[in-house]
């Protein structure tokens, strides 16, 4: 069944990427593993891991605080993953890239400090349907707290933004739109390019959640021109408890501390306190050093494999993936948009995705099953949950042949 | 193809044939005429739900049973099973077979034996290889204690 692919260049520097990631390298119930479960968490390559190491080994002090080399060491590393970070962006200035703990904590930071002081009863926030819980709750903590309303706007029956409700929903009283670059359930990739146009027309400023766009895609913010963007390290092949919230300057320096705390303060006394420069503002605490300085090492091992490359690879899988699982008799997939990444839902028969999730990792293949942390998404389309199918840059045509061949199984077993 | 050389004696294990009769032919499914004592089940791990009615007489003698709700083969075909095997029995009866069954999936059955015999309920056994699937298994149990307790509150698996 296998076909022969036939690659271009570009393709064929990505899919050599495989072997930079030991945890691939490895069988799982005595198969080789298959994972197609990044779009959960993805797998670290070597770069990343030994980056991390080496400062933990040779380089470690706080931040920002010590005149000792260490603490130079340490404070270059982290301003430096700062910079790449802000380079593999395109952001304007590394005033704008706050390091956080991840998507979540950077929507809950614009939530608490950008919306939070300017909504009141009457003002609206407005989201999609298709969000992830971490781009729904912040909202609706805000929402409850000022007294403002959550307006939601629709999908259809693929999965895709109903542009135009969307643009209808964009009234006088929302004081900002919080939107998916991509859907974590069901693949959409949203033009959040025209999106922002849209709401800019209508003086509304723009959150995007990238978690699901940056690792698969180019993503330039100030050509996307979005007010916020926020982003995971452990989505983009670095570690866990890091990532990033882009934001105009004018905007963050505008805004009040999100916490409180060591290092974002130039001077504390009990009559009152001056807050320290961006992005310092936002950065309480010794922060994560080491994980940023893994996620530094993540942007620029993208960097190096070009993400146009990644990206023209990822479609070719994914297009792929999208043609064998078709062909499966019995399979519904979920998540059918005409612009979609490598992200497939589906049921298969009867097989509840808990059961499907079992079997597949007893032939080695590992996907996630369940709401994957999109409820509404699951009410729409009238399912518990679903299984998922998630790409990376590391997969190729023999592990959606090892999926197809699973699934083909778990329909034995259950027939 | 890899799948024509898959092992699956072991996966046979977690889905014995009594479990899959009973995940696709769930009996005692639907509501009862005559409920005393409820409980929903809920698994936040996987949105599993399922509600469980009884009918106790007066003393506390399980008259009938039934279930309803969604969930993978594991969750549906233990909580026939139990429905199956409480109908008939007196509440505290019902309880030792609670106590049994979580027994047999924490793997550390009492020496010398449970004090029920667990029969058909021995087809559950095969989920105690699989740690993230004990929490289906139990699902059903767990709503029978809470309703058996008369707690108001669901039953989850956490």
């Amino acid at each position: 069944m296998t076909q022969a692919h036939q690659l271009t260049e570009a393709q064929s520097i990505v899919a050599a990427c495989r072997a930079d990631f030991p945890a691939l390298d490895q069988e799982v119930n005595g198969y080789p593993i298959v994972y197609l479960d990044s779009a959960a968490s993805a797998q670290q390559p070597s770069v990343v891991i030994d980056a991390i190491a080496n400062y933990e080994r040779h380089d470690h002090a706080n931040v920002h605080r010590g005149v000792h080399t260490l603490s130079h060491r340490a404070t270059d590393a982290y301003e430096g993953a700062r910079e790449t970070l802000r380079r593999f962006i395109n952001a304007a200035s590394t005033r704008e890239v706050v390091l956080t703990s991840g998507t979540t904590e950077s929507i809950n930071l614009v939530a608490q400090s950008f919306c939070r002081p300017a909504l009141g009863p009457g003002d609206q926030v407005l989201i999609t349907h298709l969000e992830h819980h971490a781009n729904i709750v912040p909202w609706q903590l805000v929402c409850e707290q000022t007294g403002a309303e959550l307006l939601v706007a629709p999908i259809n029956e693929r999965g895709e933004l109903e542009l135009d409700a969307l643009y209808s929903l964009m009234g006088a009283s929302v004081r900002l739109l919080a939107i998916a670059h991509v859907s974590n359930a069901l693949g959409t990739i949203n033009p959040v390019r025209d999106i922002v146009a849209e709401a800019h027309a209508r003086d509304i400023p723009v959150l995007i959640d990238g978690a699901q766009g940056v690792p698969h895609m180019r993503v330039d913010v100030r050509d996307l021109d979005c007010d916020f963007y926020a982003f995971s390290g452990h989505k983009m092949f670095g570690p866990t408890g890091t990532g990033v919230l882009y934001g105009k300057e004018a905007l963050l320096d505008a805004m009040p501390p999100y916490k409180g705390g060591g290092d974002m303060i130039l001077e504390v006394s009990f009559s009152g306190t001056t807050f320290n420069e961006l992005p310092y503002k936002f950065e309480a605490g010794t922060p994560n050093i080491s994980g940023a300085v893994g996620l530094g090492a993540a942007a620029t091992y993208l960097e190096t494999i070009g993400m146009e490359n990644v990206e023209s690879w990822e479609r070719e899988l994914s297009d792929y993936m999208t043609q064998r699982l078709s062909a499966i008799e019995d399979i519904r997939l979920i998540g059918t948009a005409a612009h979609k990444a490598g992200v497939q839902s589906f049921l298969l028969g009867d097989i509840h995705p808990h059961d499907l999730g079992t079997i597949l990792d007893h032939q080695g293949v590992a996907i996630r099953t369940g709401h994957h942390c999109a409820m509404p998404v699951m009410d729409y389309f009238g399912v518990p949950g679903t299984a998922r199918a998630s790409l990376a840059l590391y997969n190729n045509f023999d592990d959606i042949d090892r999926l197809v061949a699973a699934l083909e199984k778990a329909k034995e077993i259950f027939a | 193809m890899i799948g024509s050389s898959l092992q699956t004696d072991d996966l046979r294990d977690l889905y014995r044939d009594l479990v899959l009769d009973h995940a696709r032919n769930p009996r005692h499914f639907g509501k009862l005429e005559h409920t005393t004592h409820s409980a929903q089940g809920i698994n936040p791990l996987c949105g599993d739900k399922l509600r469980l009615y009884l009918d106790l007489d007066a003393d506390e003698t399980i008259r009938d049973a039934a279930f309803e709700g969604s969930g993978c083969a594991i969750s549906v075909g233990s909580a026939s099973l139990l429905t199956d095997t409480v109908i008939g029995l007196s509440s505290s009866d019902a309880m030792a077979f609670f106590d049994a069954v979580l027994a047999q999936l924490a793997g550390n059955e009492p020496q010398g034996g449970n004090r029920v015999d667990l029969g058909k309920l021995r087809a559950l056994a095969g989920v105690r290889d699989y740690p993230s699937r004990v929490k289906c298994a139990t699902l059903a149990w767990h709503a029978l204690r809470s309703a058996l307790q008369q707690d108001m509150a669901p039953a989850t698996t956490e």
